[in-house]
């Protein structure tokens, strides 16, 4: 699909979750030099719909971690269609604290339908999983880069976003909740999706006049490349910073990110 | 004995209700029902049992007035932010007529009201999600008031008390909600690693983003009996894998077996109960 293509929202959706586009398989095999996979949470299980582990970006240590989608039916039914479960976002607590602790930046590449709402999850502290993965990722003390790749649903994706620096893919989404979901609650009736795409403001153009995205990626081999060098650039500027001081700064770009649209 | 029955419960003293609160179960009527037996009683006979049906033991849903007045010791409360009100950062249809109606039915600005207060006479920072305007919702008035809570609390070194009553992030918001997920859990984070108490109280229904932010995160977690707390709702959870959610799933009872909650307490019982955690903690702090 050529990047110049404008698509409507609702045709971004449909984008958004092709099976075709690239996942956390080829990100990590394109932009990183190596890469460990490290599995588990150390409490119950690993959970395959997140992968983390260590990487090399041009020879820097980096840990990675990221929402993995299948690109048939076997593999998504091995990746849960890449919604997480709570061992999912404790793996990923576990990995983003070793990461603090030897000072490694965090990138996290985020494309889920949202977490998993299954009887599991619920029984295993889904709530208490996401609430402690987004409060852990807002007080590191390394850069956090997010990459919004594909779908970027509910908290199930914010459970991994919470970023110095969050970007999307030109034709990735990122909302409240799937559409669907978001018609259904509304109107009780999930076919009036495509409306529900217009209304909810969930295309990367959308979310970066808002001020709630920092950055749009182009598609294809060109936006990879660009992808590459806006991460060097980034992680340049970010470790400028003292460990406290990038804390802080992210502390105070979530406190004041919706542009003070309450009144007083 | 079970350990809770050593020490002996006291009933909390019965609040006296002020006259210019506004209603709980809504619309000012004498006569309300029930939403489980629908069974019909008297606005004061209510009142007098804490807003618990006495034929079947349901609770009724508070508005945050009437939470306030049961929890706090009486006229010790001092509002913060009331008149903060959300926008429409989305120019979402209906949204801007939905919240004045709301407003005027509900005496509030938005669903969230908070401020400083007294429990058992030991100061806290204290907040109220009010399902009765907008299921709860967290939009961003909501996140902006729950984040200056936190830091109020953590400047003025106050234990913070938060009862939860919610749908989730609010839908009219859009990402705006969302992004108020990582605002409340990162400012009660903050509050809690410099060294701040915080007590979550989760009522009924606690669920979806608000679940799965601030309300989570309490050094101690507790919830009234029976409230269903979960991060998704029931129906969607059996859409998904197909077949009917056992009897009690994703209540309070549920989770404190699952280890999610400290201990679930009667309504009735709150504020001592409260009062007995802070007065531990006070002391522990000076000691
Ligand atoms: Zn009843």
């Amino acid at each position: 699909m050529s990047t110049k293509t404008i698509l409507s929202p609702y045709e971004t959706v449909q984008e958004a979750r092709n099976p075709k586009r690239n996942g956390i398989a080829e990100y990590i095999g394109e932009l990183f030099d190596d890469f460990v996979e490290l599995h588990g949470d150390r409490l119950f299980r690993d959970d395959p719909s997140l992968v983390g582990g260590m990487a090399s970006f041009h020879g820097k240590t980096v840990m990675v971690i990221g929402h993995r989608k299948g690109k048939n039916t076997k593999e998504n039914i091995e990746y849960n269609f890449g919604m997480t479960s709570p061992e999912g976002y404790r793996k990923g607590i576990r990995l983003m604290k070793m990461a603090e602790k030897f000072g490694w930046p965090v990138i996290t590449f985020v494309d889920t339908p949202g977490a998993y709402p299954g009887l599991e999850a619920e029984s295993n502290g889904q709530s208490n999983a996401i609430a402690q993965s987004i409060a852990c990722m807002s007080a590191l003390k390394v850069p956090v880069i997010s990459i919004i790749t594909g779908e970027g649903n509910s908290g199930g994706a914010l459970a991994i976003a919470t970023a110095d620096c969050v970007w999307m893919l030109e034709h990735a989404i990122y909302a409240i909740l799937s559409p669907e979901g978001f018609a259904s609650i509304m109107w009780k009736d999930a076919s009036r999706a495509p409306e529900a795409c217009e209304i909810m403001k969930i295309t990367a153009k959308e979310l970066k006049e808002f001020g709630l995205i920092d950055d749009i990626i182009p598609e294809g081999d060109k936006g990879m490349k660009q992808l590459d060098a806006m991460i060097g650039k980034a992680l340049k500027r970010l470790e400028k910073n003292t460990p406290e001081q990038l804390a802080l700064n992210r502390y105070e770009k979530f406190r004041n990110l919706d542009g003070r649209c309450w009144s007083l | 004995m079970k350990l809770d029955e050593i020490f002996h419960k006291k009933k909390s003293r019965l609040s006296t209700l002020k006259s210019r609160r506004i209603a709980t179960g809504a619309n000012h009527k004498r006569i309300l029902e029930c939403s489980q037996c629908a069974a019909q009683a008297e606005r004061e006979e209510l009142e007098q049992n804490h807003w618990i049906c006495k034929n079947c033991g349901a609770y009724f849903a508070l508005d945050a007035q009437t939470r306030i007045e049961m929890v706090c010791d009486e006229g010790s409360f001092h509002e913060m932010n009331r008149m903060m009100a959300t926008g429409n950062p989305l120019a979402f249809p209906d949204y801007e007529k939905k919240l004045k109606n709301l407003r005027k039915k509900n005496k509030t600005m938005d669903a969230f009201t908070c401020g400083i207060a007294k429990i058992e006479g030991i100061a806290v920072a204290i907040g109220v999600l009010d399902s009765h305007f907008l299921m709860g919702s967290m939009g961003t008035a909501v996140g902006e008031k729950i984040a200056r809570l936190a830091e109020k609390a953590g400047k003025k070194n106050l234990p913070l008390v938060i009862f939860s009553a919610s749908g989730g992030a609010r839908m009219q918001e859009g990402l705006f909600s969302l992004m108020q997920m990582s605002k409340t859990a990162a400012a009660i984070h903050r509050f809690r690693e410099d060294g701040g108490l915080f007590v979550s109280f989760l009522t009924h229904p606690t669920t979806g983003g608000v679940s799965a932010s601030y309300a989570s995160l309490g050094d101690i977690m507790l919830a009234e009996p029976d409230a269903l707390i979960g991060f998704a709702g029931p129906r969607v959870i059996e859409q998904t894998i197909g077949r009917k959610l056992p009897e009690g799933f994703q209540r309070a009872e549920f989770l404190l077996e699952h280890g999610m909650i400290d201990d679930i307490v009667k309504r009735e019982e709150i504020r001592t109960y409260l009062g007995r955690i802070l007065k531990m903690y006070r002391k522990g702090k000076q000691s």
